[in-house]
């Protein structure tokens, strides 16, 4: 969680210097729900989310040179610096994007767990998708299809309260999301995706669930972002207080400090040295990330047709 | 050293903003994620937080100062244990100048330029001439033989669509799939086309090649955009590592009083994209031979059928490894005098055409281009070098259709050997009308291509 938290706050600044272009949306304030539900999952199962994807590529432990890389757009990063923040993928990891259209990624996800259940794989897809995705219809399609051919999915709604400035209050005629599969006979659950535990059981029972051939499984994670939809946001529609509340009450990182420090008994000492790890890691990411050279003006043309 | 605080971007276009406003004085401490400053950018007013932590030693840059340039220094934070002398060290000469601000497209946006342009420089794949036993068959059974051929031959081939399993295809093209191949691999799905597609484009990102039927190219407007920003896009996106290896295939174009919102040539929308494949074969013997081939393609390929074709018969080589290459236009009938080309029913309509000019004393030479993307431009024009004239056809609409990318193409290379204007012959440019009078006016016929090609020849 602390990797992305830093993560995060070193694009952000990187994208304040001009080194990352375009659109960048940060995942400080979420990072419990991928950590949490990455510890539910096993390296043959699958991933993918929408655009604000680094903290769920890093949480299935792709590089953060090349995740950074191609945050800045260098040859270093992992679609070569010709996707950019929104579109990275790694067969390797198993992890399919990064989709920058809100909501394509849930029947593509669906797709990937027809695919693992076709080749008899025993695998699970956990597609992703925010409070705003949620009420499209390719969404409803894709439950609708999960559930009659019973594929191997878990729907992972982060419900951060905002799509892009729009609050679910404004947005969703009922607020409570878990049970938007129930038309189709998929459970669903709420969970505190703050709280990484909590997470990570809930996301135990419905991989298990969705692994056994019982179909898809929806998961409702409570979680907040910090930061605006993008770079470019003023966040003019919530308070600071707002903000200030979360940070202070239910922070991830904090909370499982505090599990840490007073219930399992680890030392202060063992957190410090894994801030100065994860600073490491960062500065590293940094660093590669401007230094890669920008791509060669050939790649202009490679990699269109197979 | 003080670390020093930058005018940062805070929109994709923002290069200056105005520092409206400070939230901490000189020798405030600060910690990572305090709000420091307001700035007006091109778009809003934003709060800049911190990112590091310290205190703050001096500021640069008063408020309300206006043009204020992305990374500008506005700022000197002390870090633990600094005080107010480390000031003089801090290296200001290194801040950029206020135009530096980087740019990162900005040194490449020349490129395009120079480039080659790959919808018309396809290299033309070699295609073998057939000479063993041929067999007659219409184009719907030439189609699904196409299809069991290659789900035999490879079990990661499947079919998905509406009613293509138990109803045996709205059409009747997967007659007997069900039977064969079972309902793993031949799946009715509901009617949700925006879904199934971006199921299957899942499923192709993962390796399997899904043949994906619309029971018509005017409900894939529904899944445009899975075709579009999911299949054709992600290779690229991915730099090189996810691949699409799907077939969306169908009947496009006018069927017969159907309508407006059932009848409609999409052969232009996605000819435009980069990234896709797209075929439109007239044959059955080349419907069959493409469509193996777009199944066994690596990139996504919309495959165009005609429903008004799907009875006519036709030889079809008597094998089952019958490939059609995918982008090589093919000349359907030789001739000297000017050159009809056209795709789909429209080649049919040309070598009508063509039969009536012959009577006239005027040979026609009719292309059946076949691909659309990549296109042979190459046989086109070595037939507008022997002839001189191009009548092009399509049941399209003329606005930013084929025709009209084929004829800004001649101009590019067969410009010298022009004796008249490129002629369009294409659909009217409205709605398809329901009434058979309207119908048959708003659709281009064999006697429109015969009077194009009379014109181009300055023949009465």
């Amino acid at each position: 969680m602390l990797e992305i938290r830093r993560f995060e706050e070193k694009a952000g600044q990187m994208y304040g210097m001009g080194l990352i272009g375009g659109f960048c949306h940060l995942y400080i304030g979420q990072e419990a729900v991928v950590i949490g539900m990455q510890a539910a999952v096993t390296d043959r199962d699958t991933v993918l989310t929408s655009y604000r994807d680094h903290g769920h590529m890093l949480a299935r432990g792709m590089d953060p040179k090349g995740v950074m890389a191609e945050l800045t757009g260098r040859r270093g990063g992992y679609s070569k610096g010709k996707g950019g923040s929104m579109h990275m993928f790694s067969q390797e990891k198993g992890f399919y994007g990064g989709h920058g259209i809100v909501a394509a990624q849930v029947p593509i996800g669906t797709g990937i767990a027809f695919a693992h259940k076709y080749k008899d794989e025993n695998a699970v897809c956990l597609t992703y998708l925010g409070d705003g995705a949620i009420n499209q219809g390719q969404v409803y399609e894709s439950f609708n299809m999960a559930a009659l051919w019973q594929l191997p999915v878990v729907y992972v709604i982060e419900n951060n309260k905002y799509a892009m400035g729009t609050s679910i209050e404004r947005g969703s005629a009922r607020t409570d999301l878990y049970h938007r599969g129930h038309a189709y006979g998929i459970p669903g659950a709420q969970v505190d995706g703050m709280d990484v535990v909590a997470v990570k059981k809930a996301g135990e029972l419905a991989v298990a669930h969705a692994r056994s051939g019982k179909g898809p499984y929806i998961l409702e994670m409570h979680t907040y972002r910090y930061r605006g939809h993008s770079m470019s946001d003023p966040a003019k529609y919530r308070t600071k207080e707002e903000v200030q509340k979360v940070r202070q009450e239910r922070d991830p990182i904090e909370r499982l400090r505090g599990v840490l420090l007073d219930e399992a008994g680890v030392e202060e000492a063992k957190l410090k040295d894994i801030d100065r790890k994860v600073k490491a890691i960062v500065t590293e990411a940094a660093e590669f990330a401007q230094h890669s050279p920008e791509p060669d003006a050939s790649e202009l043309y490679t990699d269109v047709y197979a | 050293m003080p670390i020093e605080i930058l005018m940062p971007a805070l929109s994709p276009t923002m290069t200056e903003g105005k520092l409206l406003k400070w939230h901490k004085n000189e020798g405030d401490a600060v910690a990572s994620g305090d709000v420091m400053a307001e700035i007006e950018t091109d778009k809003a007013t934003m709060e800049v937080e911190a990112v590091e932590e310290g205190k703050l030693g001096k500021i640069l840059v008063a408020e309300g100062t206006d043009n204020v340039a992305v990374n500008a220094p506005i700022a000197l934070l002390l870090e633990d244990g600094e005080d107010a002398s480390a000031l003089d060290a801090a290296p200001l000469a290194t801040a950029p100048a206020p135009a530096t601000a980087p740019a990162p497209a900005a040194e490449t946006a020349a490129a395009p330029e120079a480039a080659p342009a790959p919808a018309t420089s396809a290299p033309a794949p070699a295609e073998t001439e057939w000479d063993g036993p041929s067999v007659t068959l219409t184009v719907r059974e030439a189609l699904r033989d196409a299809m069991a051929e290659e789900m035999r031959r490879d079990p990661d081939v499947f079919l998905m669509g509406e009613e293509v399993a138990q109803y045996q295809g709205a059409y009747k093209i997967s007659q007997g799939l069900l039977e064969e191949f079972g309902a793993k691999r031949v799946i009715d799905t509901p009617i949700t086309e925006h879904g199934f597609a971006g199921v299957g484009v899942g499923a192709a990102f993962y390796g399997l090649k899904p043949i994906v039927e619309f029971m018509t190219f005017n409900f894939a407007m529904q899944a445009v955009d899975h075709i579009v920003n999911s299949a054709a896009k992600t290779r690229y996106m991915s730099g090189g590592q996810v691949s699409s290896p799907i077939v969306f295939r169908g009947p496009n174009g006018a069927a017969a009083r159907v309508a407006a919102q059932h009848s409609q040539c999409y052969a232009s929308w996605y000819m435009h994209l980069p990234g896709l494949k797209v075929v439109a074969p007239w044959s059955a013997a080349d419907a069959k031979g493409l469509l193996k081939s777009a199944i066994r393609d690596p990139n996504p390929v919309v495959f165009l059928e005609n429903e008004v074709m799907y009875g006519q018969s036709f030889e079809v080589p008597d094998t089952d490894d019958w490939t059609v290459p995918i982008g090589k236009a093919k000349i359907v009938r030789p001739g000297k005098d000017v050159t009809i080309a056209a795709f789909s029913i429209m080649v049919g309509k040309a070598l009508e055409a063509a039969e009536a000019l012959a009577a006239e004393g005027i040979e026609a030479e009719v292309i059946d281009l076949r691909s659309l993307r990549p296109l042979d431009t190459a046989t086109i024009v070595d037939s507008v070098k022997k002839t001189n004239r191009l009548v092009f056809a399509e049941e399209g609409w003329p606005s930013a259709g084929v025709g009209a990318e084929i004829a800004a193409l001649m101009m590019e290379h067969a410009f010298d050997w022009l004796d008249a204007p490129v002629k369009r012959v294409c659909g009217a440019d409205v709605p398809m009308p329901y009434a058979a009078n309207l119908e048959k006016l708003a659709l281009p016929q064999a006697t429109n291509i015969a009077e194009a090609a009379k014109q181009v020849c300055y023949a009465k």
